[in-house]
C-alpha cells in the first residue's frame, strides 16, 4: 500500500483502542500482578517486597502441588482421550456411513454447551445414590461401583470422562474436514496394493492430519490449562483436594482467602507454562514458514 | 474416495466389518446422548420418583413443574426467583458483546490486513500473546482498574471485559480472512477516492458477511457460555445464566430438588444448542475455524 501515505492515519487511528487493550490490559495488568507475586500482598495489594517467598510458599502448599499433579493426570488423558476418540469418530463416518450427518450432530452437541452445564450433567449421572450406580444395582447387580465423583482415587477421571465427552466431537469435525480433502487417487493406489481399510488410515491419513490434529490438541491442551467452571461445576476440587487445579487454587486466593500474594505467584507459574508449552510449537510453525518461504 | 473393485464399483455389502462400523457409531451415539437423555427424563420426573434411583427410567407421568420452578422459583441461596433474571442477564451481556467485537475484530482485521499502518505487526503479536495466557494473571489488577472508572460490578463493565478478551481471536480470524481478500481491490478504490471507512463499509464489510456470520456464532456461544468472567466482573444484579445454574445446583440448602436442577441445566443449554441445531454448518464451520487457526 504505496498510493498515499495520508490515508494510514485512520488506519492508525482505528487501531488506538486495540492498542490500549493489547498494551495496557494485556501487558500492564500482567505487570502489575507479576509485581504483586513478589510483594507480601494479603487482602490489599502491599509494596513491601518479600523476594520469592510467595512463590517458596506457593510450591510448600499441598494444595498447589495436588493441583498440578491433578492438572497434569487431567490434561494428559483429557487431550489423549479426544484426539483418539475424535479420530475415531472421524474414521467411522469417512466410511460412506448412512445417517452420516445425524451422527456427525450427535457427536459434536456436546461441545456447544457450557462446561458448567456438562459438569452438572456428569455430575447427576455419576451420581452414586440415584445415578448409573444406583439403576445398574436396582438391576440386579448390586455389587456394582460407579462412584467416581466422591472417590478421592477416582474423582480426576471423572472430570476427564467428562471432558472427552464435550471435546471428542471438535476433533472429530477436525479430523473428518481433513480426511475429506485427502485425494481418492491416494486411496485408490492403496486399495490396489492390497493395504488393509485400518492400515490405510493409520499410515497414510493419520501422518496427513497431523498438523490439524496437532493444531486441535494444542487447542485442548490451552483450554487445560484454563480449567475451571467444569471443576467447579463437578466437584468443586473435591473430594478432599482430588480435583484441585491451579486456576480455581488461584480464584480461590484471589477472590475468597484474600492471599494476592499467593494468587498472582500462581498465575505467573501459569504464565510460565503456557509460554513453556507453547515455545516450541510457535518456532516449528516458525521455521516450517521460514522453509517455505525459502523454497 | 471409492474402494476399488476389479470389476468396477460393487453395491455396498453387508460384511462383518460394515456391522462393526455401525456398531461403534451406535454405541458411540448412546454414550454422546445418554446424559442429554437422563437430563430430560430426570427434569419431567418428581422428587419421589427420582428417590427410586432409576436414573434412565422412562416418567411415570410427564411433569412440567420441575420447569416452571426452574425458571421462575429455584433458590440461588436464600433468594428463589428462579433462573428467568440469569437468562434475560446472558441476553443482555451477550448481543452487545457480540456485536460489539465484532465490529471491532472486523475493523482491526481490516487495518492490519490490508493498510498495515506502522507498528501493526507489534500490535498483532501483542494481541496473540495476550490471547494464549489464562486470563487469571490479568484478573486482579483488571477489577481494580474496572472499580476505578466505576464499571466493575456493572452491565457495561461485563460487556467491556467481554469484547476485550474477544479481540485476539475475533481479530485473527478477520484478519487471515482480509487477507484473501485480492489487495488491487483495495488499492483500486483508493484510486477512486475513497478512504479507510468508506473502503471498509462500502466494500469489505459486505465481502466479509460469512466471516461475520462465522464470527459471530463462535462470540456468542462462547461468550453465553462464559463462567469466569460473569462470576468476576458482572455483579449480583447481572450475574449470566452460567452462574445463577450453578448457584441452584451446587448451594442449595436442604433436600436438593434434582429435577429442577436438571430443568435449569437444560433452559441454560438451550441458547447455544438451538444456534448448533438451527444454524449447523456456520457453527461447525466456527469452531472449526476457531480451533485451526487459534
Amino acid at each position: 500500500m504505496s498510493i498515499k501515505r495520508k490515508p494510514n492515519l485512520s488506519a492508525t487511528i482505528a487501531l488506538l483502542p486495540t492498542w490500549f487493550v493489547a498494551v495496557v490490559v494485556f501487558i500492564g495488568t500482567m505487570a502489575w500482578s507479576i509485581r504483586l507475586s513478589f510483594t507480601n500482598s494479603t487482602l490489599f495489594p502491599s509494596s513491601t517486597y518479600v523476594g520469592l517467598a510467595q512463590y517458596s510458599k506457593l510450591f510448600s502448599s499441598a494444595k498447589w502441588l495436588a493441583s498440578l499433579q491433578n492438572v497434569l493426570i487431567f490434561g494428559v488423558l483429557y487431550v489423549a482421550g479426544c484426539l483418539l476418540l475424535g479420530f475415531l469418530l472421524a474414521a467411522a463416518l469417512d466410511r460412506k456411513i448412512r445417517f452420516e450427518s445425524a451422527f456427525r450432530t450427535i457427536f459434536l452437541y456436546p461441545y456447544a454447551m457450557s462446561f458448567v452445564v456438562t459438569g452438572l450433567i456428569w455430575q447427576w449421572m455419576l451420581n452414586p445414590a440415584l445415578g448409573i450406580q444406583a439403576s445398574v444395582r436396582s438391576l440386579g447387580w448390586e455389587s456394582f461401583v460407579l462412584d467416581w465423583v466422591v472417590n478421592r482415587d477416582m474423582a480426576i477421571y471423572a472430570l476427564v470422562l467428562a471432558g472427552v465427552w464435550q471435546g471428542a466431537g471438535l476433533v472429530m469435525v477436525i479430523a473428518l474436514a481433513g480426511m475429506r480433502g485427502i485425494e481418492g487417487e491416494q486411496w485408490k493406489a492403496a486399495r490396489i496394493d492390497g493395504i488393509p481399510v485400518w492400515r490405510i488410515y493409520v499410515s497414510i491419513i493419520l501422518p496427513q492430519l497431523g498438523p490439524a490434529l496437532a493444531a486441535a490438541g494444542m487447542l485442548l491442551a490451552m483450554g487445560v490449562i484454563k480449567t475451571y467452571d467444569i471443576v467447579v461445576a463437578m466437584t468443586n476440587g473435591g473430594p478432599g483436594n482430588a480435583t484441585e487445579v491451579p486456576a480455581k487454587f488461584i480464584m480461590d486466593n484471589l477472590f475468597g482467602r484474600q492471599n494476592l500474594g499467593l494468587a498472582t505467584a500462581g498465575a505467573t507459574v501459569l504464565v510460565l507454562g503456557v509460554i513453556i508449552a507453547v515455545a516450541p510449537f510457535r518456532y516449528i510453525m516458525h521455521m516450517r514458514d521460514k522453509a517455505k518461504g525459502a523454497a | 474416495m471409492a474402494r476399488l473393485h476389479p470389476n468396477g464399483p460393487k453395491p455396498a455389502q453387508i460384511t462383518a466389518g460394515r456391522i462393526g462400523l455401525y456398531a461403534f457409531l451406535v454405541v458411540a451415539a448412546l454414550f454422546f446422548l445418554l446424559p442429554l437423555y437422563t437430563m430430560v427424563v430426570t427434569s419431567l420426573k418428581s422428587m419421589p420418583e427420582i428417590r427410586l434411583g432409576q436414573i434412565f427410567a422412562l416418567p411415570a407421568t410427564l411433569d412440567f413443574s420441575a420447569w416452571a420452578t426452574a425458571w421462575s422459583g429455584a433458590c440461588m441461596g436464600t433468594v428463589c426467583v428462579g433462573i428467568r433474571s440469569g437468562f434475560w442477564n446472558s441476553v443482555a451481556i451477550t448481543l452487545p458483546s457480540v456485536a460489539l467485537s465484532v465490529f471491532i475484530g472486523a475493523v482491526n482485521g481490516y487495518a492490519l490486513s490490508l493498510w498495515r499502518p506502522r507498528g501493526a505487526n507489534l500490535l498483532f503479536g501483542l494481541l496473540m500473546a495476550g490471547g494464549l495466557i489464562p486470563y487469571q494473571i490479568f484478573l486482579y489488577p483488571m477489577v481494580r482498574a474496572m472499580a476505578n472508572i466505576d464499571l466493575y460490578n456493572s452491565l457495561a463493565g461485563i460487556i467491556l471485559v467481554h469484547v476485550i478478551f474477544g479481540l485476539p481471536l475475533v481479530t485473527l480470524l478477520f484478519r487471515n480472512y482480509f487477507l484473501s481478500v485480492p489487495e488491487e481491490l483495495c488499492k483500486a478504490a483508493r484510486v477512486d477516492g475513497a478512504g479507510f471507512w468508506r473502503i471498509f463499509f462500502e466494500i469489505m464489510l459486505p465481502i466479509a458477511v460469512p466471516m461475520v456470520v462465522v464470527v459471530s456464532m463462535l462470540q456468542f456461544t462462547g461468550i453465553w457460555n462464559d463462567f469466569l468472567l460473569g462470576l468476576v466482573f458482572a455483579g449480583r444484579d447481572n450475574l449470566p445464566m452460567t452462574v445463577q445454574l450453578n448457584n441452584i445446583v451446587n448451594t442449595t440448602m436442604g433436600e436438593r430438588t434434582y429435577n429442577v436442577n436438571m430443568a435449569a441445566t437444560i433452559l441454560t443449554a438451550i441458547v447455544p444448542l438451538a444456534i448448533y441445531f438451527l444454524s449447523g454448518r456456520w457453527f461447525v464451520r466456527g469452531i472449526a475455524a476457531g480451533a485451526v487457526k487459534g
